[in-house]
């Protein structure tokens, strides 16, 4: 066990630094001059000169990705071509409100999803079951950005049950949690339809296992061979659905930020790339890919843990 | 005489060709869900093709002594916008839009995946060196990467079918290098070898066709995941521009009059859930259809 988490700790480093290289080259290939973009259309040629020496744009670029390697390990991520403002101050300052959607929308999936599969292969074929699939397609198949624009529509709008958007009262106060909801259904939503698939799909194969029908054969209860005997081994591929889930929720914040004009990691990102602010623009990619990969990495060996019969050699 | 006889073996060969066709259609078509889609995506078709001869009005045109009429309004059964657009027209020309953003972004994709699959599950020596650069692109959330490739070139929908085609590329990659792995185990192809057939000849003849059922699956679901991600791009101004009617773009712009006109918002969002279901539950089908495990018939 041990051994895999060394493994994979190096691939996680080696995949980490592609990913800031990829990152990085996109925005030094991308059209534009940012001394031109920093100095403003007023600047001259030698302002423009100065400012490029200043940032070392005159470097090779191989030279320029190490020193920006350099300041990213040490948590300096660039300043803002906008406002000028630290990249690593205005992530940091609404990434808590990224993360706070991401698990809300991870625990509404994982409530929906999971109930909505295990009620479904139990009640195979019934009025339940047919329903829950069709909805876990459609679900697969909805726009979240468009699901947002209709739950605040309909609940927002014309009932005024929860506010139109925004996200500033903490999630453990009543207004924050008004304000979570209807966001974390929106994000949640693919997710719960996946879920609840994976977990009727295992669960089916689970229920027609032999030491299912032994355990019935003994006259063990309905309940408890539901319960205790199938849902822990059905559970096992679900854990995965729900750990890659996660990961993909991180991106799916993106969109979902922008529909409640939730002040996160994701809208500052549309913002930087309207405005081709590329400091802030790797900063933000850079984040969230990186978690990207961390969390994919924690669920491969949450997984492992969980099954020891699973092998990544 | 041997010209007959070649003329009857490339008869018998189109038979075999049209009658696994007619096959694997016939099992797509049992399963309801995948032939809704299949009328779905026919409609579509359909639209996109036909676009000019069924609206009324031209997508683009404004008349602002006509703007946010309601669903069901005389001369614009669909209403219209804030600008006085008929929201049918802008439906119907979305349509067009949607489909060609999908066939060739999916295009683009499987070209660079099947080439990148093909040489990886092929040539052991290219199998590492080009799989890690694909790791690295599953390593991006896909809607990050795309993003990512905008905030590069640009916000246009050209530049969002480049995005997503990249996007399409690794998905691709694994599939077919998947196949080729355990297709060039076969006998066939190491008897081809020992003939002295070219490495070319051996994956273009030989391999490619016997990797066709999960690229085409993987196609299908493709095009529900790019309408999807395109239209979520638009909405989000990083895609088609105002005022091109595309659907996500005109769900953002419904956004500011979904009290007083709604339908601005819910017209496209139901046209975009429908293609994309209907993808997918093509797909489905297809995945089962092709499967020769699967037997549909009993």
């Amino acid at each position: 066990m041990i051994g895999l988490i060394i493994r994979r700790f190096f691939q996680l480093v080696l995949l980490l630094i592609g990913i800031s290289f990829i990152v990085f080259m996109s925005m030094y290939l991308a059209p534009g001059d940012p001394a031109s973009v920093i100095g403003g259309p007023t600047a001259s040629e030698s302002d423009i000169a100065a400012i490029r020496e200043d940032l070392g744009l005159n470097k090779p670029v191989l030279v320029q990705y190490f020193d920006y390697m350099k300041n990213v390990v040490q948590g300096n991520l660039g300043y803002s071509f906008q406002t000028n403002q630290s990249v690593s101050d205005a992530i940091f300052t609404r990434f808590p409100n990224t993360l706070n959607l991401a698990i809300a929308s991870m625990v509404v999936a994982v409530i929906l999803g999971v109930s909505a599969g295990i009620i479904s292969a139990i009640k195979q074929n019934s009025w339940f079951d047919i329903s829950s699939t069709t909805v876990a397609l459609a679900g697969i198949s909805i726009p979240n950005f468009w699901l947002g624009t209709m739950l605040i529509l309909l609940f927002s709008v014309t009932l005024g049950w929860f506010p139109v958007g925004g996200l500033n009262a903490p999630f453990y106060t009543i207004e924050g949690m008004k304000q979570l909801i209807l966001p974390a259904i929106t994000l949640g939503t693919a997710s719960a339809a996946m879920i609840a698939r994976m977990s009727r799909s295992t669960m089916l194969e689970v229920i027609r296992a032999d030491y299912i029908r032994t355990a019935k054969a003994k006259g063990v209860k309905q309940k408890t061979v539901i319960w205790v005997h199938a849902l822990r081994n059905a559970m096992i591929p679900v854990i995965t659905v729900i750990g890659m889930n996660f990961g993909a929720l991180l991106g799916g914040t993106i969109i979902t930020e922008q529909v409640f004009a939730i002040n996160g990691v994701g809208r500052l990102m549309i913002d930087a790339i309207a405005a081709r602010d590329f400091p802030m623009v790797q900063g933000t990619v850079l984040l969230v890919a990186a978690l990207f990969v961390v969390v994919n990495l924690i669920v491969d060996i949450i997984y492992s843990v969980i099954d020891p019969r699973i092998s990544y050699d | 005489m041997a010209s007959e006889a070649i003329a009857d073996k490339k008869i018998g060969k189109d038979k075999k060709k049209e009658s696994r066709f007619i096959q694997t259609f016939r099992r797509l078509v049992k399963n309801k869900l995948a032939l809704f889609g299949l009328i779905v995506i026919l409609i579509q078709l359909l639209m996109a093709v036909s676009a000019p001869a069924i609206v009324g009005y031209d997508p683009l045109e404004q008349n602002l002594s006509e703007t946010e009429l309601s669903v069901g309004s005389e001369g614009h059964w669909l209403g219209t916008d804030n600008y006085g657009r008929d929201v049918w027209s802008r439906l119907v020309f979305g349509a067009r839009l949607s489909l060609i953003v999908g066939v060739t972004s999916v295009v683009i994709g499987l070209i660079g995946g099947i080439a990148l699959g093909l040489l990886a599950g092929y040539y052991k020596k290219l199998d590492g060196l080009i799989m890690r650069f694909v790791d690295l692109l599953f390593a991006f959330p896909g809607i990050l990467l795309a993003m990512l490739i905008i905030a590069m070139l640009g916000t246009s929908l050209v530049n969002v079918v480049i995005a997503i085609s990249i996007w399409s590329i690794p998905g691709c990659a694994r599939i077919v290098r998947g196949s080729v792995l355990s297709v060039k185990k076969q006998e066939y192809v190491l008897a081809m070898k020992s003939l002295g057939a070219s490495d070319r000849r051996i994956i273009l003849k030989h391999i490619l066709p016997n990797c066709t059922a999960p690229i085409i699956v993987f196609a299908t679901m493709r095009m529900a995941t790019s309408i999807l991600s395109t239209s979520a791009l638009s909405f989000l101004g990083l895609g088609a521009q105002p005022p091109t009617p595309e659907w996500g773009a005109m769900i953002a712009a419904g956004q500011d009059f979904m009290w007083s006109a709604p339908h601005m918002t819910i017209v496209p969002g139901i046209a975009i859930m429908l293609v994309v279901f209907a993808f997918n539950v093509v797909g489905d089908g297809l995945r089962d259809a092709l499967d020769p495990n699967m037997n549909v018939d009993n």
